[in-house]
C-alpha cells in the first residue's frame, strides 16, 4: 500500500510546490464578497444622488450647489470612496487568510500579480480619463468593465486560475453595456457588485469552507 | 516492458529536493529566502539540499545583493530540467500501472 501511495503523494507535492511558488494563492473568497458589497453600496449611493439630481427633490442645501459639474464631481467621489473601501476590505480578508495558511503575503508572486493587474488597469484608466476630458462620458462605464475584465484574465495566470471566469463575466457585461448606454450604473452594480459576490462565494465554498 | 522505477532518480527521493526542483521548474529564479519560506525548513537544512542538487548539476546559483545583504537566487539547469521530467514521467507511469 505504502509503495503505491508514494508516487501519488510525490506528484501532489510537486503540483502543490509549483502552485505555491508561482501563484498568489492567499486571495480570499471573502475579499470578493466584501468588495462586491462595497460596490453595491456605492452604486446605491450613486443612484440616490442621480435620482435626487434628476427629480430635484433633494434637500435644499444640496440643491443649491447642484450644477451639472457638481453631479459628476459627486459621482467621482462616490466611485473613489467605494474603490478605496473595496480595496481595504479585500486586503484585510486576504491578509487574514495568508496569516492563517502561513503563506507569505509579500513575495515575488505578489509582485508579479500586482504588475500584471496594474498594467492593463492603468492603461485603461488613463484612456478613460482622457475620454472624460474630451467630454465623452458614455463609454466610461462599459470601458471600466472591459478593462477590469481584461486585467483579471491577465492576472489569472498569477493567482487562483478561476479568477479568469470573473474576468470573462466583466468583459461580457462591458460589451453588452456598449449597446445599453445609459444603464451604466446598473451594469456596474452587476459587474463590480453581483459578479464579485458570486465569485467570492464560490471561491470561499471551494477553498476555505471548513 | 521496462520497469518505470528504473527511471526514478535517487536524488529526488527527498521531498525537500523534489520541492526545490518543482519551484525552480516554474520560476526563472527563486531566492534562498523564498525557498526557505515555501518549504518551511531551516537555513542549514535547505543549504545542504541545495548543495546536493548543485553538485549533481541540476541547479545553478547566482549571488547578488539587495542593498548590503547578499541575495542568492537559484535556477534550474538544462540537465536538471531533463532529469526532473524523466522523474515526473516515471511517477506518472507508476500511478498508471497501479490503476
Amino acid at each position: 500500500m505504502d509503495k503505491q501511495q508514494q508516487p501519488l503523494e510525490d506528484l501532489q507535492h510537486i503540483k502543490n510546490m509549483m502552485e505555491r511558488s508561482s501563484r498568489f494563492i492567499s486571495l480570499s473568497g471573502l475579499s470578493g464578497i466584501s468588495a462586491g458589497v462595497c460596490a453595491l453600496a456605492g452604486a446605491w449611493f450613486a443612484s440616490q444622488k442621480i435620482h435626487c439630481w434628476v427629480k430635484g427633490d433633494c434637500q435644499l442645501s444640496n440643491l443649491i450647489s447642484s450644477a451639472g459639474n457638481e453631479l459628476i464631481n459627486d459621482l467621482f467621489w462616490i466611485a473613489t470612496i467605494t474603490f478605496i473601501a473595496a480595496f481595504i476590505s479585500a486586503f484585510i480578508f486576504t491578509y487574514l487568510r495568508s496569516k492563517k495558511n502561513g503563506t507569505p503575503m509579500w513575495g515575488s508572486t505578489t509582485v508579479r500579480l500586482f504588475w500584471n493587474m496594474v498594467i492593463p488597469i492603468t492603461a485603461g484608466g488613463i484612456f478613460l480619463i482622457r475620454m472624460m476630458q474630451m467630454g465623452e462620458y458614455q463609454l466610461v462605464a462599459p470601458g471600466c468593465l472591459i478593462f477590469y475584465g481584461l486585467a483579471l484574465v491577465n492576472a489569472s495566470k498569477y493567482t487562483l486560475g478561476e479568477i479568469r471566469y470573473l474576468g470573462y463575466g466583466q468583459i461580457v457585461l462591458g460589451l453588452f453595456n456598449l449597446w445599453w448606454i445609459g444603464y451604466g450604473l446598473q451594469f456596474w452594480a452587476m459587474g463590480f457588485g453581483v459578479l464579485h459576490i458570486v465569485y467570492g462565494a464560490m471561491m470561499w465554498w471551494k477553498y476555505e469552507r471548513k | 516492458m521496462k520497469n518505470p522505477i528504473e527511471n526514478l532518480n535517487k536524488i529526488f527521493d527527498s521531498r525537500i529536493r523534489l520541492g526545490i526542483m518543482s519551484a525552480l521548474m516554474v520560476n526563472d529564479a527563486v531566492s534562498f529566502n523564498e525557498l526557505k519560506e515555501l518549504l518551511d525548513i531551516t537555513d542549514g537544512n535547505l543549504a545542504s539540499h541545495l548543495k546536493t542538487l548543485e553538485e549533481s548539476g541540476f541547479i545553478k546559483f547566482q549571488k547578488g545583493f539587495i542593498g548590503r545583504k547578499t541575495n542568492t537566487t537559484y535556477s534550474i539547469t538544462k540537465t536538471g530540467e531533463k532529469e526532473f521530467k524523466l522523474h515526473l514521467d516515471a511517477l506518472t507511469k507508476m500511478i498508471g500501472s497501479v490503476k
